[in-house]
Parts: structure tokens; sequence; C-alpha cells
């Protein structure tokens, strides 16, 4: 070491000398997303005091250098700088890749690091620009399908929840814009109320790196981020129009952004989708179109040393639910389990009626963050949420119809610190964040409350840090800490508070007794750890192996510990259980992955072995005035998850490649030995995709979309006696549809390409030969078929 | 959460950012602490049914039997109460469907809601013990509602009467005025079992 700066010295003492240094210092600057060249990059070798620019084709050349290490400085006006240190040795070539800017307006892949917000060894997937727009008239869930091991859980085609790694709602966290979307997540039919042309990028993690947000993402995380805006002056905007026949209806939607050299931007951005009943193939499904309307407007000064963000978004849709699956009890589940088709079927309309539900977000954020010399960043949020649902069922008076049954205002307040040190070999961040939540229940419903009104204060503590050990072996490793109280205010009925033993067991929580009713105050407080340890090894030749070992801890949630009566969407008796515990899962995952210009693929095993696993279980019948009702009870188990997602690329021409992904996954109740519910069945998408830039960039795609059966899955059949017919009924929700194979061709060309603008044409067909089939992972499976056929058309404008 | 986290006096060295940001935050936080320990008043559920009363009359002469089903919970774990009854073989009874919300004081009269929503509801009468059930009362389109009945019975002998009211079922349908719940449709807003005898 003492030699090596004994040798630097030396050497720039003799170039101050004119001594004869006779090396050569090549290289190209490329830039990291598409390895095309980057002309007018700044390369300054530090301690030599040369400098030189990139020519045309990004190379450049310094001479007349002495042997040793030098610090390499890189620059380009719309990348971020580097700084490498470089060894010179007889004549040296390197290639620099630079993070690249928004140049090209709409560059939607950016790997995370740029953010500064994720693990760098973390397997995080994005979402390819094409998909985002391609998906921009669906949803956030729609889209997250394009990436494996990603489905989502239905409710009908409007409603999809994440899933990741076959774990879906309160285990699936998600970033919205740098704020964790709190929304009434726990709900099996709640999706997110996110925008997804609101997006920069989508991205997924599929583990729970990134601490600094939380440490309950037991499934992993799904990050969507804001549009990157260059640092130039500059007026640019993109509109997104989409057509489709099946609903009969589209989307629109349209943003514009102004941005200043200086680091000031200001950017405004609104969808508005409109559709009607969608078709099965041999029916209508009626009532399920859905209507959305979304805004959102950034402001905000981006300077090197420091910046502020102002952001504000609102989300308000109203979705149909499936006339068909409105039932009473068992009897009428029976009667529609029985029918091959829905029960009803009507002609097309546009009409949204009860069932329904209406959402509402907001989301109101502020940022602060500066750079202080030799230190680092700091960075302060503060954000604030305010969730409303309605849910609307068809009551027994229909002029009461417009009365919701469910009326829940959720208001988050939420504020964050994080500290971020970076320097050569390590990277640390450091935070700390506080959260203040209310959910109100609005008595003018008239029936139970099924999420009862709480105050909910949380606080967590996060440290991260990442070592180069070598060039190419990266150890990441952080630890959180995270508190949580509850407060709640819960009318039981009396029954259920003495049938589960409460008012002995919580009988500090009694206030007092109203009617058939027990008011109680139920307090509770958790704690927990988590951590995440993960190694990146670049193998070299463009091998890489990851690894990654999370230990995550998840509260119970409202849903969970209050639940109480009847869930009408899905006509059966829900009851939580007070005395659970905090839920803890080890997960480890093992990335293999390897990217050359032909071919590439990545292998992905993982394990998630969770202890006192929440999950619902049907425990018997009971009867009612209503008739007979199936009851389900949250439980606690032992269950353990193991699943291999497969992703590969091939091109077999210059213009023709074949994509494949593939995506398996097994999930045991260790305690009785029994697979979990709702696993995801093993499924496999096979894709050919045509793409010629000189052909006014035209794209032609053909998927095949092949999902198995579920032949793992736990037997829920159980028997109900019907007086009418004086027979026992077998009533089965749980044995899955048949496999089923879909076919999509999509196809895109540019109409008009130039510097400043460009008109773009896709076209494309879901569900290519009209297929009748049923997801296993869409609870309306039990009444009516999926989506047959659907052509879209969309016009992608961008100047 | 109460706030008391800023000192006032040092107010007049800061920038005006500051004082902006630190204004925002404490509205924030007073609007957030306003709704606190706020006890949520309790919901008295209007649409819920917890009694069915069917008071059986003899046409001619002899004891006015009474079935009823009473659940005051609800969805709730409580059995619900049942009251059988025994009737007389060979006689005609006139029925009547008294539906209550016994959770609400005084008890509200569900059955009157039903005869003004008398198009949307219809109630099916089933028995295993030989007996004819036929409808008394009529809707604003001439077509059943269930609420008036009249039950004959025939030889002695026991079984179940089955009660159940659809909601929104199609009265047109093929043999739907006439009872038969086949072809009726809707949703089930109540489906009540009774035990008779018949002697």
């Amino acid at each position: 070491m003492h030699l090596k700066f004994f040798g630097l010295f030396f050497c720039v003492g003799l170039i101050g000398f004119g001594q004869d240094c006779p090396h050569r210092f090549t290289g190209k600057i490329t830039d990291f997303h598409d390895s095309s060249p980057l002309a007018g990059a700044t390369i300054i070798l530090v301690d030599s005091g040369k400098s030189t620019l990139s020519d045309l084709d990004g190379n450049f050349l310094i001479d007349s250098l002495c042997e040793g290490t030098y610090r390499l400085q890189v620059s380009h006006p719309e990348c971020l700088p580097r700084t490498i240190s470089i060894k010179i040795q007889g004549d040296t070539y390197k290639e620099v890749m630079l993070e690249h800017h928004v140049e090209e307006l709409h560059s939607v892949v950016i790997e995370g690091k740029a953010f500064g917000n994720t693990l760098e060894s973390s397997a995080e997937i994005h979402l390819s620009e094409e998909d985002l727009v391609r998906h921009s008239d669906g949803s956030l869930g729609d889209a997250l399908q394009e990436v494996t091991g990603v489905p989502s859980l239905n409710t009908g085609n409007a409603i999809a929840k994440p899933m990741i790694h076959g774990l879906f709602g309160s285990r699936v966290l998600i970033m919205n814009h740098g704020t964790r979307m709190e929304g009434q997540e726990w709900g099996e039919e709640h999706a997110p109320g996110i925008d997804i042309n609101s997006a920069g990028s989508v991205s997924v993690i599929k583990g729970a790196a990134a601490l600094q947000y939380g440490g309950d993402a037991v499934g992993g995380i799904v990050k969507i981020e804001p549009p990157r805006i260059a640092k130039k002056d500059s007026l640019y905007g993109r509109a997104i129009l989409t057509g489709a026949t099946n609903g009969r209806g589209g989307g629109l939607t349209a943003g514009l952004t102004k941005s200043y050299e200086k680091g000031g931007y200001a950017s405004v951005q609104g969808t508005l989708k409109r559709f009607g009943d969608f078709e099965a193939p041999d029916y209508m499904l009626n009532n399920t179109g859905f209507s959305e309307q979304a805004f959102s407007a950034r402001l905000g000064v981006d300077k090197y040393l420091y910046g502020f963000e102002t952001y504000y978004s609102y989300f308000q849709n109203e979705i149909g639910i499936l006339a068909a699956s409105h039932l009473g009890g068992i009897e009428d589940q029976i009667r529609a389990l029985k029918s091959d088709k829905p029960l009803i079927i009507r002609d097309f309309g546009y009409d949204i009626e009860a069932p329904k539900q209406e959402t509402q977000h907001h989301l109101a954020k502020l940022k602060f963050f500066k750079r202080f010399q030799n230190l680092g960043k700091l960075s302060v949020q503060y954000d604030l949420q305010i969730n409303k649902r309605l849910e609307f069922d068809r009551r027994r008076n229909s002029e009461e119809n417009n009365r919701p049954s469910i009326d829940l205002t959720l208001k988050t307040h939420h504020a964050r610190a994080d500290w971020e040190y970076k320097n050569n070999d390590i990277e640390a961040k450091f935070g700390l964040s506080g959260q203040y939540q209310t959910n109100h229940t609005d008595p003018h419903t008239q029936v139970k409350r099924l999420i009862p009104d709480y105050t909910q204060l949380a606080f967590g503590v996060y440290s991260l840090a990442s070592l180069q050990i070598q060039e190419n072996i990266l150890l990441e490793g952080g630890i959180r800490y995270d508190f949580s109280h509850f407060d709640a205010y819960k009318y039981y009925a009396t029954s259920l508070w003495e049938d589960k033993a409460y008012d002995e067991e919580f009988a500090d929580f009694y206030i007092q007794t109203i009617g058939s009713q027990v008011l109680t105050n139920p307090k509770f407080t958790f704690h927990g750890m988590s951590a995440v340890m993960s190694l990146r090894y670049n193998v070299g030749d463009n091998w890489q192996l990851m690894g990654n070992y999370s230990l995550v801890s998840r509260f119970p949630n409202p849903s969970e510990l209050f639940s109480e009566g009847l869930h009408h969407s899905a006509a059966r008796i829900e009851v939580g259980d007070l005395r659970f515990d905090k839920e803890t899962a080890n997960k480890f995952s093992i990335t293999i992955n390897k990217e050359s210009e032909n071919f590439g693929f990545s292998i992905s095993p993982y394990l998630n072995s969770i202890s006192d696993f929440i999950f619902l279980k049907p425990i018997g019948i009971r009867q009612s005035i209503r008739g007979s009702f199936q009851v389900w009870e949250y439980h606690q188990t032992e269950a353990i998850l193991l699943g291999i997602d497969l992703d590969g690329r091939l091109n077999l021409s210059d213009h023709l490649s074949f994509h494949h992904r593939f995506s398996f996954i097994k999930g045991k109740n260790q305690q009785t030995n029994e697979a979990l519910i709702n696993i995801p069945p093993v499924s496999t998408v096979n894709t050919f995709v045509y793409e010629n830039p000189n052909i006014a960039n035209l794209s032609l795609e053909l998927e095949s979309n092949y999902v198995f059966r579920q032949n793992e899955y736990p037997d829920m059949r159980f028997p109900v006696f019907l007086p009418v017919s004086q027979s026992t009924e077998i009533v089965d929700l749980s044995t899955p549809p048949a496999a089923y194979h879909l076919m999509a061709f999509r196809a895109g060309i540019d109409l008009a390409k130039t510097e400043n603008y460009q008109f773009r044409l896709g076209f494309s067909v879901e569900n290519l030969f009209d297929k009748t089939y049923r997801d296993y992972l869409n609870r309306q499976r039990y009444y009516a078929d999926n989506l047959g056929r659907n052509i879209k058309l969309r016009l992608n404008i961008n100047f | 959460m109460k706030t008391n986290f800023l000192k006032i006096d040092h107010m007049k060295n800061m920038g005006n950012y500051k004082k902006i940001m630190i204004g925002l935050f404490l509205s924030l936080g007073f609007t957030a602490c306003s709704d606190d320990e706020k006890i949520p008043e309790p919901i008295h559920e209007e649409e819920l049914i917890t009694t069915m009363e069917i008071v059986l009359s003899p046409q001619d002469f002899g004891e006015v039997v009474t079935l009823s089903y009473r659940d005051l919970d609800g969805d709730g774990p409580g059995e619900p109460i049942i009251e059988n009854g025994v009737l007389m073989a060979n006689a005609t009874y006139f029925g009547e469907i008294i539906l209550l919300n016994e959770t609400v004081e005084p008890a509200e009269d569900i059955s009157l809601e039903i005869e003004e929503e008398g198009a949307d509801h219809q109630f099916f009468f089933h028995n295993d013990f030989g007996a004819e059930t036929s409808y008394k009362d009529q809707d604003e389109n001439a077509n059943p509602i269930g609420l008036l009945f009249e039950l004959k019975t025939n030889t002695p002998g026991t079984g179940s009467f089955q009660v159940i009211l659809r909601h929104e079922p199609d009265k047109t349908a093929p043999g739907v005025k006439e009872g038969n719940i086949e072809n009726a449709g809707g949703t089930t807003d109540i489906s009540v079992n009774f035990e008779v005898e018949v002697q």
C-alpha cells in the first residue's frame, strides 16, 4: 500500500518534470441502459490533471500516462457523474457506463440504485415502459403480472391485488412515490388505489430488502416511482388513448412536464377510464363496468446540494361487482355453484349498480433533502393519506341501495428522516419514521362495522449498510425495529364476546353493555425486529450470483384482530381473534443470473418459513334467520412456502427473440400438513418478439400463457342439508378450475417520429381464441367465466 | 397524540421557510388530534330481522298456533330460539307472517316494509307433512307476496315446514306465482325451518 502511494507520488512528480510516461489510456463511455455510446462526456484523470471529451462513438484517449492508480471522473450533461479508481498498467482500456438521465424523455427502466432506495443485491425487477403503456387502461395488479412470480388475486376483472411469491394484502408493501400506501389493504377485494399512469417506473422486490420502508414485507415490495425529470429547460408531455372491445370502453391519460436547467420542475398528469359490462365468451358479465379518475401534480427543485418536492395525487374509482355474485347464504351459493352460467345474465350496459364499491385516495407529500460535505445526505419527508372506501350492497328496500353498507375513512400521517452516507467502498443508511393513523366508520350505514374505529401509533428505526468487499463482491446488511400501538373502539355482539371467552381474558377492555352489544376498548402494543443480509457476487463472464436472507415481523392487521360478522362479498361469516401475536417470516432466496448479448436467464429459488402465519379457515356452519352460513375463523399456524421463478431470453436473429417465464410455488400448513389456500398454480409464459427499428420501430409479439391446474389445495368441501329438497348437498368452494391456455397477439408501430414528437400506434388481441376459462385466483370463479377476447387499439403520443 | 414539541420563542430566528414548514406540520398535527378519543356511536342494524312469527288461526274452531324463530344476535354465535307447533289434521289455517327487529327499542315491524316493497319480495312455503299452502295477498302487480297465506293440513303426521323469503325474485317465471321456488332466482333474505306435528 505504502509502496503504491509512493509510486503514485513519484509518477505525479515525474509528470511535473515532464518526464516521459508512455502509457495510453483509452476507453469508451456508454449508456448504462442500452450500452449506446455517449458523446461529449468529460473524462478527467484527477491525479494527472489531464482531461478530454468523448467523441461521437463514445471513445476517448488520454496519453502520456505513468503507471499507477488514478481517480477517474466521468461526467455528462444528462448523466449522474461517476468517480472510480483506475489502475494504469501499460496501455489500458476501460469501458465506463453512466446512468443516463432522461434525455429520452420517457426512459422508464432505471435501476433502483439510481434512486438510492434499494439495496443492490436484492433482485429488483422493473416493468418495461412498453408494459406500463400497454396496461395504461388497466390496473397496477394487471401490469405486475408481467413479472414472473407476481400474479394477482382478483375479484372479477377490475379488482386486482398484487401477489408476490404466494402472498398478498398486508404482506405486500406498496410504496407509491416514496410513501407507503395505506388503504385498507387487508381486504381481499380491496385493490390499491394507484393510477399506473402516474408512475415513471414500477418495480417488484421479491423480498424484504427495502427495510427503510417497513419491516413487514413478508411477501415483497411493489415500488412505484415518479418519472425522472432531466435538469434542462424543456417542456414535454405525453398522451395515451386506448379503446377496447371488451367492456366497450377505454382510457385516456395525459401529462405535461416543465423543467429547468437549474433544477426546478413542475409536472401534472391525469387519467380517465370508463368501461361497461365485460364479456365472457358465452355471456355478458353484468354489472362489471368501472370508472376511474386520477390526477397528480409535482412541483420541486432538485439541486445537487439540496432540493425539495411537493407531490399530490388523487385517485377515485367506482367498480361494479358481478350481479350474479350477490348471494344470501349457502342455499343461494349452492344454486350459483350448480348453474354452469351466472344466475343473472342481462344485456350490455354501462350502469354500475349495487353491489359495487367506491374508493377515493388522496396522497400529499412534502420532501426536503440536503447534502452535507463528507457527511452525506439528509432527507426529511412528511406525507398525509386519506383513504375513503364505500361498499354498497343490494338492500331489502331498493330505495336504500345508495346507502353504503361500509363507509370507512382511513387517515394516515407519516413523517420520516433518512440519512445516507456514501464513499467508495461503503454505503450506509440510517433513518426513523413515525406514523399516526385513524380509522373512522360512519354509522349511517346502519350495518354492523366490519372494521372498528381505531387509532394506531407506529414508530420505526432502521440502519442499513453495504460494503464492497472486493471489486466483484458486495455485502449488504440491515436491521430495523418497529413499534405499534393500537387503540380501538369496538362493539361486539355480547354472544361473541362471551363465546370467545373475551369477557374473562380481556375484561380490561370492557366499557359498557348496550342492548345486545358490548362496547370495548381493545389496546395492543407490538414490537418487531427485522433484518436482511445479502451478498452479490459477480462471477465474471456476465455471471452473477445473489443470495438473500431476511427476517420479517408483521403485526396482525385490524381485520385479523377484529373481524366479526357476515362478509357480504364472500357470503360467509368471518371472525378475527384478539389473541394474535405477530407473524414472523424467515426467507431465503438465491438468484443466478447470466446476461450476454444473445442469451440471458435467471433462476431464483426461494424458501419462506413463516411462524404464526395468520390465515382464514372454515370451522363450521352457523344457522341464522337468513339460513345457513359458513363460518371462517382466523387462525395462526406454521407455514412454509417454497418456489422457483425462471426467466429466459434467447435472440434468434437481430430482430427476433424468444422470452420464457416460469413460476412454480408450493405452500403448506405445517401443523396440518395441508396445502395453503390461494397459492398460485404453476404457470409459464412464452413469447416470440419481433422488433425492427428500421421499419418504423415495428414490434410484433405472440404470447402463449399456460396456467396449470392447482392440484394442491385444502379440501374445504362441506355438506349442507336442504329442507326444500330434503337432501344433503356438498358445497364445494375449494376444488380448483381446470388448466387453461391463452394466446395473445400484440403489435406496435411508429406512425410518425421526429426529434420533437412521436406518434405510436398499438394493437393487441388478448385471449385471441376467445377461450372459456376460470382462474383459481379469481374470487368470482364460482359464478362466472373469465373474460373472452379483447381487442384493443392504442395511440401513444410523446412530445 | 398530544402536540407540544415546539418552543415558540425560537421562532424569530427561523427563516420563513422553516416557519411555514412548522406551521404546516402543526396544523396537520392538530387536525389529526382533533377527532381523538371519540367513542363511536353504536349501530343499530336497521335491516336486521331478528324474529319471525307465523300466526296460524284455524278457520273453524280450535287453538291459534304460533310458530316463532328468534335470533337476537343476527350472525353472531348465539343459537336461535325456535318454537314449533302442533296443528290439527284436515283443517284450514289462515296464516300471517310478522317480522320484527327486536334489537331496537321499541321493536321495529319489518313486515310493513316487506308489504310496501311487495313487488320485490315473495315468501315460499314447503312442507313434507302433506299440507297445501296458497297465497292470500297481492303486490301492486297482482302477484303474491305471502305475508298472508292459507295452509290446509291433511292426514296426521310430522315433518318440517320451511319458510323462505326471496328478495328480487322473478315473479313472472314459470310456477313462481303458484309458489314454486325453482325458477324464482333472487337472493335469500330469510330461510327458516320449523318442526310441525299434525294430529
